[in-house]
């Protein structure tokens, strides 16, 4: 009997998990470990503050979606021991393993900044890349009386680096809709040197914030925050005060990534961005937000990787050349508020760019274009995510590289 | 768009960084980093150094990298390249600025 093992049962973890039920031959046992026992919707995060779902809306048991042929350990991850081919688990017990396959992601490590931690955290001070901050927030949002609304990005990498930007639409439709958007003052503080950092989205997508009536602050790189006075720092003397900060702290991967010396200083895996193989041993692939690959987090980008690092470990196993071919593709809709919706779709060699998905010169959607259909496509997410991405099912018209083909490349040369 | 500078001619993009660190000089970072306002000291050497090493290697950067890689601290980083560093310091190393996705 052979063992692979995956860590993390969150999107990438699951969807490898039916992956490799289909492909393994019979004499490999597969054990997957998470340590909880409910599997997040988290693109439904962004929802929660405004009422549009609620908490049971997005959360589902991760047994349900785990293959019989694979068993689900529920218990926490203390330590990897590469040398040796073995896990080390909080409840003492250890795994060995013959390949193991990293899925444990990225969360929030807000303690990671001066004095954002405190009496004010979940009071003045929201994340909403945690149900429970999102939650929090929406009760803040339903008493709220208006004010300075700051909505803030720490530092780069972020999963979903769109979120906060949709955050900051959002909330600028929801207090119209409250009819108090005259109380608000909405601003985005961002270290990048804008809320748009690509060319043509710019060009495209630029007008969106003055349209909307959100201030941009660029290049703020937070150094701490004060509670009591209710305001941000950064490292050149610059303040924000703000009424209610919405910001999203530091992603750090796994703390047991870094015990086990794994990772880079925010406990991201060195990984091979072709092959998905990680740099540490040849016998450890990564998959999702766990990895340091210069690629958004996603899911769709763990769906994508999803397809190659099922040919990779098959391969790996087979004692074969590994493909070096994940090209970095990520599609990703942006909530523009009012029932409108953005999409992109883009590579590590292409920024977004218009043109129509997912049939070139057909669509139906349309990329780096306000439209109803891409709200949609974005709701119906919901349903495509545990129905056929974490089942690990292939998405009709998608493939995993991206296509070249119906899209305005020329726009890039400008 | 193409460009002179010391005697080179020189890829830029519309936001003036470079599109080939191939054609990266000494003499071009000097004169990037005069346009930026910064007259490159001892100091700024081994920072322009560590991101290339670090682009070519395909690492992501950030300041927090910057800030931990044992070369300069955060606010040494600040002192060298005055207003938004990494987006300065890469402009002067010659690798592409800092993006998001969009
Ligand atoms: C607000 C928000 C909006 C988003 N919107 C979108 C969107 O519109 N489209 C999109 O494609 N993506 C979106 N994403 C990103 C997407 O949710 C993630 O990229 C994706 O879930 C990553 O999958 P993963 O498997 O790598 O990590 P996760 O799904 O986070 O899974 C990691 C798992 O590892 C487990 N784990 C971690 N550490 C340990 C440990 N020590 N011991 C045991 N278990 C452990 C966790 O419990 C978790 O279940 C959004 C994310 C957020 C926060």
């Amino acid at each position: 009997m052979k063992d692979l093992v995956i860590l993390g049962a969150g999107t990438a973890g699951t969807m490898m998990s039916n992956h490799l039920a289909k492909r393994l031959a019979k004499d490999w046992r597969i054990r997957i470990v998470d340590q909880r026992k409910i599997h997040h919707y988290q693109p439904g995060y962004l929802f929660i503050p405004f009422g549009t779902y609620k908490e049971e809306d997005i959360v589902k048991p991760i047994k349900k979606f785990i293959p019989e042929r694979a068993e689900l350990i529920q218990e926490g991850i203390l330590k990897v021991d590469k040398d040796h081919d073995r896990i080390y688990l909080e409840n003492g017990e250890t795994l060995d393993y013959d390949v193991l396959i990293i899925a444990t992601g990225t969360d929030i490590a807000p303690d990671e900044i001066d004095g954002m931690m405190g009496p004010h955290w979940h009071q003045s001070v929201f994340d909403f890349y945690t149900l429970e901050g999102a939650v929090k927030l929406h009760e803040k949002l339903e008493t709220w009386e208006g004010g300075h609304l700051v909505v803030h990005i720490t530092e780069m990498p972020i999963k979903c680096p769109v979120a906060p930007l949709e955050f900051a639409f959002l909330a600028d439709a929801y207090f119209e809709q409250r009819k108090m958007r005259n109380k608000v003052k909405i601003t985005f503080v961002t270290p990048m040197d804008g809320a748009f950092t690509k060319p043509v989205a710019s060009a495209h997508l630029g007008h969106l914030l003055k349209d909307k009536g959100i201030e941009v602050v660029p290049n703020f790189n937070i150094m701490s925050l004060d509670g009591e006075n209710k305001t941000i720092m950064d490292y050149e003397g610059k303040e924000v005060s703000y009424d209610l900060l919405v910001t999203v702290p530091t992603n750090k991967g796994a703390d047991y990534v870094e015990r086990s010396g794994l990772g880079d200083e925010l406990n991201f895996i060195p990984t091979n961005k072709g092959t998905l193989q990680s740099n540490a041993k040849e016998n450890i692939f990564v998959i999702g937000d766990a990895t340091n690959l210069p690629a958004s987090k996603a899911g769709s980008v763990a769906h994508f990787e999803g397809e190659i690092l099922l040919e990779n470990v098959i391969r790996f196993i087979e004692g074969k050349e590994l493909m070096d071919e994940f090209d970095g593709h990520a599609n990703c809709f942006i909530e523009t508020g009012h029932g409108k919706a953005l999409l992109i779709d883009f590579n590590y060699h292409h920024q977004p760019v218009s043109g129509t998905f997912p049939l070139p010169g057909v669509g139906p959607l349309n990329l780096l274009k306000e439209s109803r259909m891409n709200h949609m496509g974005k709701m119906a997410f919901k349903w495509i995510y545990w129905n056929m991405l974490i089942t690990g099912k292939h998405i009709p018209f998608v493939s995993a590289k991206m296509q070249e083909a119906g899209k305005n490349f020329e726009e890039e040369t400008v | 768009m193409e460009t002179t500078i010391a005697g080179q001619t020189i890829d830029l993009n519309n936001e003036g960084y470079l599109t080939d660190i191939k054609q990266w000089t000494k003499e071009v970072a000097m004169h990037i980093a005069q346009e930026e306002g910064i007259t490159l000291t001892d100091g700024h050497w081994p920072v322009i150094e560590y991101l290339q090493e670090q682009y070519r290697n395909e690492v992501p950067l950030s300041i927090r990298k910057v800030g931990k890689s044992g070369v300069v601290d955060i606010k040494q980083f600040y002192a060298l390249f005055p207003g938004g560093p990494l987006k300065k310091a890469s402009r002067i190393a010659g690798i592409p600025k800092p993006a998001s996705c969009i």
